[in-house]
């Protein structure tokens, strides 16, 4: 059905251009699409910049329903994730990403597959963007075989081409992330990392020396600090000194963006990238965003925050819901189309938590297997000087 | 004195070679390289071989490096292979790590290993655990060297032993070589892993001098991780020892053989993953153990190998109790005669053994 959509816009699109008259077809009808539109969006607050990026962005209709797909399908699998966890499937740490949608849908409009990415532990949106199915992901929260890790990571710990994690410790991505932009640098192939962070995690030492040496060397990696406003438990005023989280790479210009909206993410993004690419070094890009759940799925999430805040974000600035509005009240797409669609969506993500919560737990022969790769199977200690194991990579 | 402790720490009579004539095979074109020469080639090597390689950390470039190991390097390879970083090891190491798993082959230098706690996060949880925690879709082909333990009159916070704190973690192997020939065949194995691999160095090593065989000479030369080497045979005693202990043992040995007791001193080479066959095969055959390291004895070296050693067969071949002879349980002071006090010495090693075989 999306590609005869797809096909049936084609075709209204050439027909448009040239006499701007509307065609009929005879099989199923559909409206003629707006094939794509304009829209102003909020313009970003610069640090050592002269010019930001655009204070409009065109949005296609092909990529909007390719956006609403992707932000869709990452809430539906995050509020699966908030089900099975509570029904004791998944345990253990689980970090949910719902309401900030945009910024993973956002960032990953902005930048090309080749390009690296690496983010901490609120990680299960970045694992999807970056190309791994809902199943493999639920299918590791669950710690089965299917995982995309075989069910040896978790939650934290997972990962995909270019794609590093999915990090526990709060902070240590950010070096990392940064080496691998050197490594992008030495090897010259033009390509980029982008290294995020949380709001707690802004104030860690090893984050400044990263932001030193990537300067100095003049990396080609984005920092993207998504400020959520609260670092576990602690809202950002009472755990940073300044909260201006876009200019605290001082010498790295900063943008101040949008993270609720999904075309203000992909516009900076593109920006960033761009400056990056030409050879300018890092640049800074912090995301107002917000989550939907607590810290965790231990943590209720309105000790430190009132419901009314959460109720007005969701009805204000849901980015879901402001993606959905912006196609429909410009005809690029209809209600049934978005309903058709999500239907889909529930339906693919409650596939994969059944696969995922029948799918096998990983073999035991698996235990100490993936300590070294490369390297002739060795054996490892059990718990007792009589059981050994075996291990290969 | 210092050619005297040559031939002692080459562990044969090199007199004795040059006066045998030797026309029925071809005698070896030996050469005298310090450990700090031989670490220098095999990076110089590495470097050369493969052009992923480079090497990271403080004063490493335009400095020669802070003990000189990198000499000469910065000049042939230039900056984009040989990098001076600010003193920020958390960082620098995080960004090594990332550059590893984003298929480059850094070396990372620690000035010294007392440095390296300071970016410890970054070496167990980024490098070590990941191959694991990605069930094999990330390796991480990175080395993390510099100079490990006592040296002289650095005081505690320059002299502590880390050997037990790495060689304590799966998913990361550990070296600790002593002559100039393990130097140079376990750091080039090092850089050829595709593992996080920790190189235990010496500071108090780097200028001693060793025989280097033409073997060992070669450019394809490469020592094994995780073999031990039995650097003396004898029937009465095994030590068995790590790093700069290995020639106060070879030492030792030397002055209990004047009294008819022959000590097997083993060099274990590698800490992780251990050689305890070859422990266990010299133990069975001499009937004592002693291992003797320069770090604290509460949960060393020593205190695992015992361990080993009390678990597998060799157990029923001692006719004594395995015995560790190890750095005493302070911190690092700074006086001579209280640094001197604070390691092993000749003597120590002596007196163990023989209270071991009761003489």
């Amino acid at each position: 059905m999306q590609n005869m959509l797809t096909i049936l816009t084609s075709v209204f699109r050439g027909s448009l251009s040239k006499n701007g008259s509307k065609v009929v077809v005879s099989a199923r009808t559909y409206a003629d699409f707006t094939p794509q539109a304009s829209f102003d969006i909020k313009k970003c607050e610069l640090h050592r910049l002269e010019q930001g990026p655009p204070g409009e962005a065109v949005l296609t209709r092909e990529d909007g329903l390719r956006y609403y797909r992707a932000m869709q399908t990452m809430r539906r699998m995050e509020l699966k994730a908030d089900q099975l966890y509570k029904q004791k499937i998944i345990r253990g740490f689980c970090h949910l990403y719902d309401g900030q949608e945009a910024c993973a849908v956002g960032i990953e409009a902005g930048v090309n597959p080749t390009d690296h990415l690496i983010t901490a532990y609120r990680a299960h949106g970045y694992t999807y963007t970056r190309g791994i199915s809902v199943k493999e992901i639920l299918a590791e929260l669950t710690g089965r075989k299917g995982g995309v890790a075989k069910g040896k990571g978790g939650s934290m710990h997972m990962y995909a081409k270019h794609f590093y994690g999915g990090n526990g410790i709060v902070g240590a991505q950010v070096p990392l992330g940064a080496g691998v932009a050197l490594a992008c640098q030495y090897q010259g192939n033009n390509q980029i990392c982008v290294t995020l962070y949380g709001d707690g995690a802004a104030n860690q030492g090893q984050i400044f020396e990263s932001f030193n040496m990537a300067a100095l060397w003049k990396l080609p990696c984005i920092f993207i600090c998504e400020n959520n406003k609260y670092g576990m438990g602690t809202s950002v005023e009472r755990a940073s000194a300044s909260t201006d989280y876009y200019k605290r790479g001082d010498f790295i210009p900063g943008l101040r963006v949008d993270g609720m909206d999904v075309l203000c993410v992909r516009e900076a993004t593109k920006f960033a990238a761009d400056y990056c690419r030409s050879g300018k070094g890092p640049i800074l890009m912090e995301l107002q965003t917000y989550r939907y759940h607590g810290h965790s799925m231990s943590d209720p999430g309105v000790s430190y925050r009132t419901r009314e805040e959460i109720q007005e974000v969701r009805s204000k600035s849901d980015p879901i819901s402001m993606l959905k509005d912006r196609m429909i009240s410009t005809n690029m797409a209809s209600v049934e189309e978005i309903k058709e669609m999500d239907v889909e969506i529930r339906k693919e993500v409650e596939e994969a938590a059944q696969f995922a919560t029948s799918d096998p737990e990983p073999p035991l022969e698996d235990l100490c297997n993936h300590i070294f790769y490369n390297e002739p199977p060795m054996e490892v200690r059990g718990t007792n000087p009589w059981t050994k194991l075996k291990s290969i990579s | 004195m210092a050619s005297l402790r040559c031939f002692l720490r080459s562990g044969r009579n090199a007199v004795s070679v040059i006066l045998r004539r030797e026309f029925h095979k071809t005698s070896p074109a030996a050469l005298q390289v310090t450990v700090r020469d031989a670490l220098n080639q095999a990076m110089d090597e590495e470097l050369e071989r493969d052009e992923r390689v480079f090497l990271l950390g403080e004063e490493v470039a335009q400095y020669d490096g802070a003990y000189k190991v990198s000499r000469g390097l910065w000049k042939k390879y230039g900056d984009k292979r040989i990098i001076d970083t600010p003193i920020t090891e958390m960082g620098f190491a995080g960004i090594a790590v990332g550059a590893a798993m984003a298929g480059l082959r850094p070396i990372c230098e620690f000035m010294t290993f007392n440095f390296s706690m300071q970016a410890i996060d970054q070496v167990i949880n980024s490098a070590a655990k990941t191959y694991y925690m990605s069930a094999g879709l990330q390796p991480v082909p990175i080395v993390f060297r510099g100079p490990n333990g006592a040296s002289a009159g650095v005081a505690a916070q320059h002299s502590q032993c880390f050997a037990a704190w790495y060689g304590h973690c799966p998913g990361l192997k550990v070296i600790s070589p002593w002559s100039a020939e393990d130097a140079k065949g376990l750091l080039k194995s090092a850089i050829r892993d595709d593992n996080p691999v920790v190189v235990l160095e010496n500071e108090l090593m780097y200028g001693v001098p060793f025989e280097m065989s033409e073997e060992a000479q070669s450019k394809d030369f490469t020592i094994p991780i995780g073999k031990a080497k039995v650097e003396r045979q004898g029937s009465h005693i095994t030590l068995v020892s790590h790093s700069r202990m290995v020639g106060h043992c070879l030492d030792a040995a030397a002055v209990l053989a004047k009294e008819g007791i022959e000590c097997e001193v083993i060099n274990l080479r590698t800490i992780r993953p251990m050689d305890i066959d070859t422990i266990e095969a010299s133990v069975m055959k001499t009937n004592h153990l002693i291992t003797v390291e320069g770090g604290w004895p509460q949960f060393g070296v020593g205190a695992e190998i015992c361990a080993r050693i009390m678990e597998g067969q060799a157990f029923n071949y001692l006719d004594a109790p395995a015995i560790r002879v190890t750095g005493v349980d302070i911190p690092m002071p700074y006086a001579k005669i209280l640094e001197d006090h604070s390691t092993p010495q000749i003597k120590d090693i002596i007196f163990s053994v023989k209270k071991t075989l009761n003489v």
